[in-house]
Order: structure tokens, then sequence, then C-alpha cells
């Protein structure tokens, strides 16, 4: 009985290969992001025992701006949901589709990008740089790493369009998709932790 | 290998590790000498006692083990076919029980002597006057680490040395300390336990010395290339050569204030012993401010505040 | 243009460095020319170093292993003479230098000797022991090899060109933050680690995926052999911990190269912050070494007692708890910082509480040997030395955990004494007795045992004589990492751990030689393993030839117990299934990305090191093309035909025929 199992699984084996290794990058995908998960964890424990080391210099109460603040997580969470409508089109099949919500998300990545930047230089501009304290060391160092993360966000989303269009939505396609969905909504939910705790409760 | 070589060496190898086993033992629990084993004060007494009953208690376990092992493998080996042999059995329950039930039973015990103590030895808590000594008040000493030497404070008798630190017999001594340059760990091994250095920080000590002596410190965590010679001697006197050594301190033509503490404060090795007669009194909190932006610990309230408010004002020009 | 990078930086005036750049360049020109002679070039890089087969990958980290071992023990020599000899002198090496050797020597030891002799077991071993033919993602093993090695090889580039960290193996601040080591050293330091640490939580996320989608049809969870389930333990700690690792680090370059605050004296930094981080890695790394020993031995013990492990699931559970809780112990590092009474003894009794399951492995080794028939090979000598030594290990491990007896035992050379009692008895032991166990598996022949016993020997008394007297010296107030000392009694203790070293090179000789031999006699009918089953073992990996076959198995085998192989064998099913057609097999194709991946990242971290600007921002972008240019390959597998599959099997089987016929 058992070897019958063993016969059909070697059978089929050429034929499920391809699936199986959807799955596997799927689920190491998924541990690398457990892993990543804990760096930030370490980048807010980080922050957290710096929270009250300004040095003599400015404080995050009179630096933030909450409501620019404001709009770069809207920017964020609105990407996150489009992204969401081009994996709904990716699943009906449709290319032009998923593009089309991909770019939509790219674009609103990259206008939170750009706020974060511009927040960053008005920052370094009146005097909170991250080497003036070492909580502003934490604070850069955290938004910075996710920053980096949604550039890197940015490209690799590039790079599956041009993927997209010159090799269509292939099998091949579908989990990569999946993973940047799977990570594009990871940098949301590590956002809203930076935005509660580091922007809001510095203003409570 | 022949068989009888072999033999030979299956022979011989319990025996070579039961007397490697022995000997060591011997050698380290015997070993009286060894200062951690001469202690010269109530702290480093109870540490020793506790090392050696929490080691008797393991030693307990882990000789019948390697006797255990060393049986076993003797007896089991593949050419003695009188043993028996089980090529099934995997599985006991009893014994099951019997090995997690035998750690845990030697844990319990030894959680047990962690959380007394940990707390009886709590380097933070202040020790009693000694019983032949009821009415002693404590000395304090405010400790500070520099490259790579130590500075000893004496608040009560405005006067400070480097390199050596001298301390009354039977009575308490209560060591503030911290560092202005690298972080270290100060031990005096004969007296009891250590605890770290760091700038910016201050870390308690209570260590109390019952009998008369020269006894090594030294700093035990790596500080860069002085770390060698970051030694000091302790030197445990009766009143008389205490009150003595405080006179001959007194005595010194020099003074710590902005400017020679400025320059103790370079980098050196070995360097000699010396005494200040006279000590800027705010001289060990403005190095912890200093690191603090100017905050510093009220000694009364635990509230961290500006210096210039917990001082007179004289050292306030001090910082930088 | 070259950044800090100038002529002086090479340390021509130390005679020492000089000599040994000689030693590496006659022996690097020997090796070079001899792969010239023969005409290797070719098959060395397209069938090793582009390789993604598992087999090669683990056999060029034991390599890599064995390398670092010998130059880590290069540093234990020149640091074992320093400190028998700086009695009331200042030996022969300056404080400058010693303290690169021991800081050298610890982060040799364990990130590129220990991890990488770790990762090759686990590469030799774990596919074949559940029944699969490659990793979840060959390349990214591939590419985790040379990350690792990018980073040994920048460790030991630091020997010729600039100097290496002075701050320990763990790069303390404040003594490694930019005001007390302005050099390049620490920098050398948080390149080779960031890079080698990437590679390690590569392997993590490989393994695990392996294992958890991999296993052949009927493996269930506790059919998993233990070697496997330790692997699992050790991927778990080092995909939770080594992001730890990184963020310390991290944070300690940002310190030094951008001028942040976070471990410095000023700027409100806060060096607690640092050791919390750090130690929160590095305890449960000790773990991630020791756990996958502890798998070595439970597959070695009941193979030579010729009788199933004792005690599975306890094994299984103890690993398991052994996992959890290393993550909850770390403060036990720092018990000296003056923390509350509290917090001590939580994190004291939280330690000795790890005592428990290790205790319980230790009497399930005992007991699958009681009433077994115990075959004395040479890896039987290394279990039986390892439970001897690593009790005596566990106890001074407890000691250290009390915190009361750990404010006079801290930091001293009884600290020192009782870490190398578990890394070398446990880890090393466990790791030499794997290589021997394994080794016919993996190259097709056995070493020699005579040789592999008599290593044994050497390490095992070398052991004892090096550190039982740092122990007796660490009860006599001895502080670790001196440079020099003035007392007498210690003096006479550290001579006889000189002599120590030196029985232990004696072992590291035999060693080599067992190697050496071992492939020139590979020939040799008493050497050769033809059955591919040389031991009787009990798991997948002895059903397939020695050397496996590039598919490892050409039936995915099916499980129907605990110790499959043994199983099967006992009941005469034929694990192979000879009889049953054979298919066509799709193969990894092998890559050569992984390696330019680890060299650019080399080149990264020079440049990086010697604030090479514009090199970085070079091999950045080199990087990332090369990702993105892999990810539109789109052919990345080839086809074993079944013509070729079956050619293979039946002559093994022939040989198997023959070997039977004798």
């Amino acid at each position: 009985m058992a070897e019958n199992t063993g016969t059909m699984t070697a059978n089929t084996s050429q034929n499920v290969h391809e699936h199986e290794h959807e799955n596997h990058s799927f689920f190491g995908f998924w541990m690398y992001l457990m892993s990543d998960c804990i760096v930030f964890g370490c980048l807010f424990t980080s922050y957290a025992v710096l929270r009250n080391q300004f040095a003599g210099g400015p404080t995050s109460k009179e630096m933030f701006e909450l409501s620019r603040v404001a709009i770069e997580t809207a920017l964020l969470l609105t990407s996150s949901l489009t992204f969401g409508f081009a994996m709904l089109q990716a699943r009906h099949n449709s290319k032009n589709g998923t593009l089309l919500w991909m770019v939509v998300s790219a674009i609103l990545g990259l206008g939170f990008l750009i706020l974060e930047i511009q927040e960053f230089i008005a920052f370094v501009q009146h005097g909170a740089s991250p080497t003036v304290s070492a909580y502003w060391s934490a604070f850069f160092t955290l938004v910075g790493t996710h920053g980096l993360h949604v550039t890197l966000g940015l490209i690799w989303m590039i790079v599956l369009m041009i993927q997209l269009v010159t090799k269509g939505l292939n099998k091949k396609m579908m989990p990569r998709l999946a993973c940047m969905s799977l990570f594009w909504h990871f940098l949301d939910i590590v956002w809203i932790c930076v935005f509660s705790f580091v922007y809001l409760l510095s203003m409570a | 290998m022949s068989e009888s070589t072999r033999h030979r060496m299956k022979k011989l190898l319990p025996k070579i590790t039961l007397s490697v086993v022995g000997l060591t033992s011997t050698l380290m629990l015997g070993g009286c000498n060894l200062v951690l084993f001469d202690p010269k004060g109530p702290i480093g007494q109870s540490e020793k006692h506790l090392i050696m009953m929490c080691a008797g208690a393991m030693l307990c376990i882990v000789i019948p083990v390697i006797l255990a092992t060393l049986f076993v493998v003797r007896r089991y080996r593949a050419s003695n076919k009188n043993a028996t042999y089980s090529p099934k059995w995997d599985f006991s329950l009893p014994i099951e029980i019997c090995m997690w039930g035998i750690p845990m039973c030697l844990i319990a015990f030894l959680a047990y002597q962690t959380f007394v103590s940990c707390h009886e030895l709590d380097p933070y808590k202040p020790i009693a006057a000694p019983a032949d000594n009821p009415n002693v008040k404590p000395i304090n000493v405010q400790v500070v680490a520099l490259n790579w030497k130590w500075l000893f404070i004496y608040p009560e008798y405005g006067i400070a040395s480097v390199n050596q630190l001298v301390v009354p017999v039977n009575t308490p001594i209560a060591f503030r300390l911290t560092s202005d340059a690298t972080m270290n760990s100060f031990w005096i091994p004969q007296l009891g336990s250590q605890v770290y250095v760091m700038a910016g920080m201050q870390t308690q000590l209570h260590l109390l010395a019952n009998s008369q002596g020269d006894y090594l410190g030294e700093s035990n965590n790596y500080s860069g290339t002085g770390y060698s010679d970051m030694k000091f001697r302790t030197l445990v006197k009766d009143d008389k050569g205490f009150q003595d050594w405080i006179e001959k301190v007194r005595a010194s033509s020099q003074e710590l204030n902005n400017d020679t503490y400025a320059k103790l404060h370079e980098d050196s090795i070995k360097n000699p012993v010396e005494y200040y007669a006279h000590v800027e009194p705010v001289l060990f909190d403005t190095i912890i401010a200093k690191y603090n932006n100017g905050m510093v610990m009220d000694k009364a309230t635990g509230q961290m505040i500006h210096i210039s408010s917990n001082q007179s004002g004289e050292m306030k020009h001090a910082e930088e | 243009m070259l950044g800090k990078l100038s002529l002086s930086a090479i340390p021509y005036h130390v005679p020492i460095l000089v000599g040994t750049f000689i030693g590496v360049v006659i022996v690097g020109l020997a090796v070079l020319g001899a792969i010239t002679y023969f005409g290797k070039w070719g098959v060395l890089f397209r069938n090793w170093l582009f390789s993604v087969d598992h087999k090669r990958i683990g056999i060029m980290y034991i390599v890599l292993a064995l390398v670092m071992l010998f130059r880590g023990f290069a540093d234990a020599i020149m640091m074992r003479l320093q400190q028998a000899m700086a009695y009331n002198s200042p030996g022969y090496l300056p404080p400058s230098h010693y303290d690169q050797i021991f800081t050298a020597h610890g982060t040799i030891m364990i990130f590129f000797m220990a991890m990488a002799f770790m990762q090759g077991l686990f590469n030799l071993i774990v596919p074949l022991q559940i029944g699969a033919r490659d990793v979840a993602f060959p390349f990214i093993n591939s590419l985790s090899f040379w990350l690792t090695t990018a980073g040994a090889i920048l460790v030991n580039i630091s020997l010729f060109i600039g100097d290496f960290s002075t701050a320990g193996w763990l790069a303390y601040p404040p003594v490694s933050e930019l005001q007390f080591s302005p050099g390049v050293g620490v920098d050398y330091y948080i390149w080779a680690v960031q890079i080698s640490g990437i590679g390690t939580l590569l392997t993590a996320v490989n393994f695990i995926t392996t294992v958890v989608k991999m296993r052949a049809p009927g493996m269930t969870w506790m059919r998993i052999p233990v070697f496997t389930w330790t692997v699992i333990a050790s991927c778990i700690m080092i995909f939770t911990t080594f992001p730890a690792l990184t963020v310390a680090v991290a944070e300690l370059a940002l310190d030094r190269y951008c001028g942040m605050h976070f471990f410095t004296n000023d700027g409100g930094g806060n060096v607690m912050l640092y050791l919390n981080l750090i130690w929160a890695w590095g305890h449960p790394e000790v773990y991630i070494l020791v756990i996958p020993a502890f798998g070595v031995f439970s597959e070695v013990v009941p193979v030579f007692c010729r009788k199933p492990l004792f005690g599975y699931a306890t094994m299984v559970y103890a690993s398991l708890a052994i996992t959890t809780l290393s993550l909850l112990v770390w403060v036990h590092h720092f018990f000296t910082m003056g923390a509350g009474a509290n917090v001590n003894t939580f994190f004291g009794i939280m330690t000795m509480i790890i005592a428990i399951p290790t205790g319980v492995k230790v009497f399930n080794w005992l007991f699958t040997m009681y009433r077994g028939r115990i075959e004395f090979t040479a890896p039987m000598y290394w279990t039986i030395g390892f439970m001897i030594v690593f009790v005596i290990g566990g106890m001074t491990g407890v000691m250290l955990a009390i915190p009361a007896s750990d404010f006079v035992l801290h930091n001293s050379e009884f600290l020192v004494a009782h870490f190398h009692n578990t890394i070398i008895g446990g880890v090393y032991f466990g790791y030499v007795a794997g290589m021997n166990f394994w080794a016919p598996k993996v190259t097709g022949f056995k070493m020699s045992q005579k040789l592999g016993k008599a290593a044994f020997l050497f390490w095992f008394f070398g052991f004892f004589l090096s550190f039982i007297p740092l122990y007796i010296t660490g009860f006599d107030g001895m502080v670790r990492r001196l440079n020099h000392y003035d007392n007498p009694n210690w003096h006479f203790w550290l001579q006889i751990a000189c002599v120590g070293v030196f029985c232990i090179l004696c072992g590291v000789v035999c060693q080599l030689l067992q190697i050496f031999l071992g492939i020139l006699n590979a020939k040799k009918p008493e050497n050769v393993d033809v059955t591919g089953d040389p031991w009787g073992g009990r798991s997948l990996e002895w059903s397939t030839s020695s050397p496996a076959p590039a598919y490892n198995f050409a039936h995915i085998p099916v499980v129907q117990s605990r110790d499959a192989f043994a199983y099967n064998k006992e009941h005469g099913i034929d694990t192979r299934r000879t009889d049953e057609p054979y298919q066509d097999i799709l193969m990894p194709k092998n890559t050569s990305a992984g390696f330019w991946h680890g060299m650019f990242a080399l080149v990264l971290g020079f440049a990086a090191v010697w604030h090479i600007w514009w090199l970085v921002i070079v091999t950045v972008i080199l990087n990332l093309v090369l990702a993105i240019g892999y990810s539109f390959k789109e052919d990345k597998e080839y086809v074993i035909p079944s013509s070729e599959v079956e050619r293979i099997e039946k002559e093994h089987s022939r040989k198997l025929m023959t070997q039977v016929a004798e």
C-alpha cells in the first residue's frame, strides 16, 4: 500500500515539480519576512531605549509635523490597497489590469518616498541630523530602514512589471507577484507601527 | 590496531580519564591558596561557600554520570558477548521519568540557592556593620575608571588616590563607580563581587574586608591597550593605619582640580600611585554629568537634575 | 581614489606577518600551479565553485571550515605561547598585536570555522536524510556559501592589509567605537560578520523550507531523523536571532561611519543596548552550534551500538525546549552590570533550566549504549569523549549561571575554560564525529580509523591539559585577555596550558593526515565504500550509493517507520525500488551567479573598510544588476534522462551484488 503511494508520487513528480517550487518560494519568503520582522523589532527596541536621549539637541516634539506624516501614511496604505487590486487582476488572468494597478501602487509608493525624503531633509536643515543625539540616530535608522525597504520594493516592482510585459502572466510570475504583495503589505504593517510608536507617541 | 593493543587501550582509557578527573578536582577544590578560596571578607566568603556547595551538588550527579559512561562503554563493548543485548529496546517510562526528574530536582535546589544568594549578595545592598564593630559607619569611596588606571575619591575626607585603594578593616565600604573612558569591571577577587564601570552611568558595590592585608584589584573587562596593567593594590589597614594614610595623602602637594584632572585623564599605562590632598567635591558627579548633558541623579529623590542645581556653583564651569 | 588605503597599510615591518605572507603566497602559488598543470581550472569552476549541488557545497563548506580552523588554531598557539612567556615580561607579542589575535581567534572560530562546518554538515546530510534530491533553493544555497566565504576572506585580508579589530570577538563598545579604535580593524570585523551573517540567515531559511516541504512521502514529523530535527531547531534559532546580530553590528557601523550615537559615550548613546542586542544573538548562537552536534551524536550512537536511539521523542522535545529557552537567557552574560536581584534571579534560573533537557540528552545516549553492542570506531571515540568532557562543561556553565557566583567568576579564565569546554567538547567533537561518520557517504571512501582515534586521544587529553589550568587560574583571580602578568602561580599553570595546546596540535596534524591519506588511498579496496552503507546505517542517507549520485535517489524513498532504512533492511523492503521503471529527473543547473555575488560582496566589504566610496557604489550596482539579471533567466534546470538514471542505478546494483557474492 505504502509502496503504491510512493510509485504514484514518483510518477507525478515531474508534473508537480513546478507547483512545488512555487510553494517553496512562498514559504521561504514567509520565513525571510519573519526574520525581517525581527530586524524591525530590534530597531524599535533601540528606538525605545534611546527615546529620551536628545543630548540637549532638538526634541521629536519640536520637529514632527503630523500632517505630512498623515499624508505619507495615506499614500502607503492606499498603495497597499491598489496592489491588492493588482493581485486580483492577476488571479483573473488580466495582464493589463495587473500592470495598471501595479503602476498606480508604484506611483503611490514613490510619493511616500519623496515625502519621507523631504521630511528628512527638513529635519536635518532644522538641526535634527542623525549625528546630534542618540534619539535622532535611532529615529533616522528605524524610519530610514523602512524607507530603504520601500525603495527596494519599488525596484522589485519595476522589475516585475518589465517581466510582466516581456514574459506575460505565466505560471512563474504568479508566485513572484504573491511574494511581492506579501512584502508590500508587510511594509505597510511596519509603517503602522512606526506611525503609532514613533510619531503619535512622541506627540502625546 | 591489533586486538591486544585495542584491548589495552580500552583498559587504559578509563583509568587515564579517571585519574585526570580525580587529580583536577582535588586540585580545584583543595586549592586553598587559590584566591577565590581564600576570601578576606563576608561577601567573598559567602560566594566561596555558594560555589563549593553548588559544585558539590552537581558533582553528585556529574561524577556518577562519567563513571556510568565509562562502565557502560566497557561492559557493552561488542566483543563482550556475555553482556545482555537488547536490540529493540528504545523506551522505558520509569527511566524517562528519572532522567527528567533527577536534573529537575537538582536544578530546583540550585534555583532556590540562586534566589536566596541573589538577594543576599546583591552588590547594591548595603552591608550591615559587623558584630565586632557595631558602631562603625560605612566608608564611601567613589571610583572612576580612566584609561588605564583607577581613581579613588574619598568624599568624606576630600582626598583622592590613583591605583591604590586603602580601606579600614571591618568597615563596610560603599563604592559608587563610573568611567570617564572605556567600560571596565571593578574587581578585588579576595573581597568578592565585581561590578561593571561605564561612562555616564553610576553603578554601586558594597564590600567589607575583615582582615588586614594587601590584595590585588583589577579590571575585568577588556578596555584597550593598557588593560593588562590596569591593576591596583587594595590595602586593608586598622583604624590607626588608615588615619595615618589619610594624613599622608593630605600631606601631598597635589590637588585634583580641572587642570590636574584633565592631565590625569590622558591615556597612561602603569600609572604610578598618586595622592591628591584635595578634590573638588562635585568631581564625581561632574564626570557622570559630562555624558548626560549636565544631568545627574539627585541622591535624595532619585530624580535626574541638572548638576548646577545640585551643587554649590563652584564646579559649574567644569562642564564642556 | 583609494580612500584611506595607502602603502603604509601593509605591515611589511612586522616579521611574523611577512613570514606568514610569504608562506601563504608559496602555498597559494603551489595550489594554483598544480591546478594549471593538471588542467583542472574548467572542472574546478564548472563542477565545484559554480555548483548548486548540496553535496559539493557541503564539501566546500567543510574545506573552508578546515582552512579557517588552521588559521584560528595558529592564533590559539600564539596566544598560549604569549601567556606562557609573559610572566614579569612583555612576552613576544605587544598588546596591539596580541589583542588582534584573540579577537581574530574568536571571530574566526565561531563565524568561519564552527558555522561553516555546521552548514557543511547540514548540506551534506539533510537532503539525503529526508529523501530529497536537493535543497529547496539550490541557488540560494550557493549564494550562502559564497557570502560566508567572502566574510572569511575579508578577515584574512586584514592580516596583510591594515589590521584586524582589537576589541574582542563581540566588539563591545565603547572600545570598538571610533573614539577608541580609530583604525580599520573594527570595520573589517563589521563587514566580515555582516556579509557572512546574511549567508547564514539564508541557509536557515533554505533548510527550514527544505525540511518542512521536501520530506519523502511517509516521513511524518515524529519519523524525522534526530539530526534533521536538530537542524530544524538550529535553523529556527538562526532566523530568530541573527537579525539581532545584524542590527547590533549595523548600528555600530552607523556610529563609526556616519557619526551616530547608538553606543558612544557621548550624545546619549547606551553601551548596554549593544550588549543586550549582541547577546540576544550570542547566547542562542552557542546552541545553534551545539544542537546539531547533539544531532550527530544521536545518529552515531545507535548505529555503533546496534540499537535504536533510546527515547527518540524525549530527544526531540529536549531539542525544542533548548531552542525556546535559549532565547530567554541572554542577560546571564552581564549579571555584573548592576541589574536588580530579581532580574538576575530570573535569568539565572532560566539558564539553569536549560541544563535539564541537556542532561536528559546525555542520559538518552547513555541508555542507548546500555545493552548495546558497542563498536569502537572513530566517531564513537569522539562521542564517548564528548560525554565525559561535556558534562564537566555543563557543570561549570551552571556555576556561571548562578549570579552570585558569577560575580567572582565572570570574565575570568574560568569563563574561558568553560566555553572552550563546551565548544571543543560539544561542538567540535560533534562535528568531527560527524565528519568521520559521513565521510564515506560523501566521498566514497572511509578515512583511516586509526588516525581518527589518535587525533581524538590528542584532542581529548590536550583539552584537559589546556583548559583545566585555566579553570584553576580563574579560581586564582586571573582575568581573561591578559597580555602579561606578574603572578608566579598563574605562570606555572599557563605553561602547562601551553603544553596542552601543542598536544592538540598533534591532534590537528593527525586529522589533516587522516584526510590527506584518505584521499591518497581512496581507491584501496579496504577503504572503498562499495555498498553505500559502510556502518550498517539506520537512516535514508545510507540507502543510496556512496558517493551519492547527483539526483540522490532515483526513486524517492517511501518511509514507513522511524529509522526508515533500518526498518526496510529488516523487513526485506528494497528502499531503492530497483524493479520499477526509471524516469527523467529534473535537476537545477549550476550557475556562476552565487559566486559572483560573493565576490562583489567581498569587494564591497573591502572598499567600505577603506572608504573607497566609488567602488562601494559600483559593487552595490553590480550586485543589484546581477540579481535582477538572474531573475530574468529562464532555463535554470536540466534533465537527467531516464536511460542515464537507469545506467547509474544498474551499475550500483551490480556492485552491490558482487559485494554480496564475496
